[in-house]
């Protein structure tokens, strides 16, 4: 991966712009979004060269999901509240996530369809 | 034994247990083998047998979950290389991400008072389909529980990780970025992580619902909650 620290810089002063914004609206939304949408204007704009970021960015979103498991593990913590309600808190999130899974495909397909978009 | 507790050792059982769990998902190619649910799983019997709190372990943990955010940042990149293609098609996606977001808010709610769960555990489900932050962030706005939504939270992102595709193909979702979108919306960054995993172009579009659902979440979430009068 050629210049690592160049690429370090970018993402992560994208995310401090992002905690910036949180910092000083109050705004509900999460610093690593709004550092997304971020890096996706200057990318856009071109500011930021996509050569500058891809190797970083292919490397960190292809391990997404790893970074994931110390807060899974933190699951341990909250044991005790799942099991006193386990029925309702399982059984709602499951069918729920099936329910937005297949609404937003469908709703998709079929407004893409309606309203004559081109499909390619 | 007070080794194990050093934080080193802790970081070194993550990578390797995630790796030997990897290699034992792609010889065995079972859906329920998934890699993280695995690890976790294993992680938390081996702390319990051990006797190591959740605390300790996060000492090594935290440097792992630390890459969390900068990898959420990361996703502007297939975003943007797809940036044309969501412009045309603006409309649809605006659309898909609003009823998703209202369904995923209604039906959690509906389905877990149904089954009888408390108002407070009602409130802590809401928001279940969106990142972390935003998630613990629209749970304190209702009244709820953060903690239970944050382990909520990351329930869905698994379930949807593990069998979000296979549901889509049951449902007849099937043009490439409705599925990219529908992970991104149902199950945050971890749908839009399993997402990547198919290509770029299905990890934009889960990027991009993961966002607009986020917002709309944090957005509608509160009001909605309100006409219900639970």
């Amino acid at each position: 991966m050629k210049n690592m620290i160049l690429q370090c810089a970018i993402i992560f002063g994208c995310l401090t712009f992002g905690e910036l914004i949180v910092h000083l609206t109050g705004i509900k939304l999460s610093s690593s979004i709004i550092g997304m949408l971020t890096l996706t204007l200057l990318l856009q704009l071109g500011i930021v060269k996509l050569d500058w970021v891809k190797g970083i960015a292919e490397f960190l979103s292809a391990n997404l999901a790893f970074f994931f498991i110390p807060p899974g593990i933190g699951l341990m913590l909250h044991f005790d509240l799942i099991k006193a309600q386990f029925v309702p808190i399982v059984g709602a999130t499951i069918l729920s996530t099936i329910l937005v899974l297949v609404v937003t495909g469908w709703v998709h397909q079929l407004t893409r369809k309606n309203n004559g978009v081109s499909k390619k | 034994m007070e080794f194990l507790r050093n934080e080193t050792f802790l970081i070194a059982i993550t990578f390797g247990i995630y790796h030997i769990s990897k290699l034992l998902q792609k010889q065995t190619g079972w859906i329920l083998l998934n890699p993280i649910l695995l690890t976790i799983a294993l992680i938390i019997i081996i702390l319990e047998v051990l006797g190591i709190d959740y605390p300790t372990y996060s000492e090594g943990g935290k440097y792992i979950e630390f890459w969390l955010k900068p990898a959420v940042v990361a996703l502007g990149v297939p975003l943007y290389t797809q940036l044309q293609a969501i412009k045309k098609q603006a409309t649809p996606i605006l659309l898909s991400q609003i009823a998703g977001c209202i369904v995923g808010i209604l039906s959690v709610v509906f389905i877990a008072k149904a089954l009888g769960a408390s108002k407070e555990v009602i409130l802590s489900l809401a928001s279940k389909s969106v990142t972390t932050p935003i998630a613990m962030e629209t749970t304190r706005a209702l009244g709820g529980i953060p903690a239970l939504t944050s382990a909520v939270v990351v329930c869905t992102g698994l379930l949807g990780a593990i069998v979000g595709f296979k549901v889509l193909k049951l449902g007849k979702v099937k043009s490439p970025i409705a599925q990219g979108l529908s992970m991104g919306t149902a199950s945050h960054a971890v749908g839009a992580s399993a997402a990547m995993e198919v290509s770029n172009k299905y990890g934009a579009y889960a990027s991009l619902g993961l966002t607009i659902n986020g917002i709309l979440t944090a957005a509608i979430a509160p009001y909605l909650i309100d006409l219900l009068n639970l």
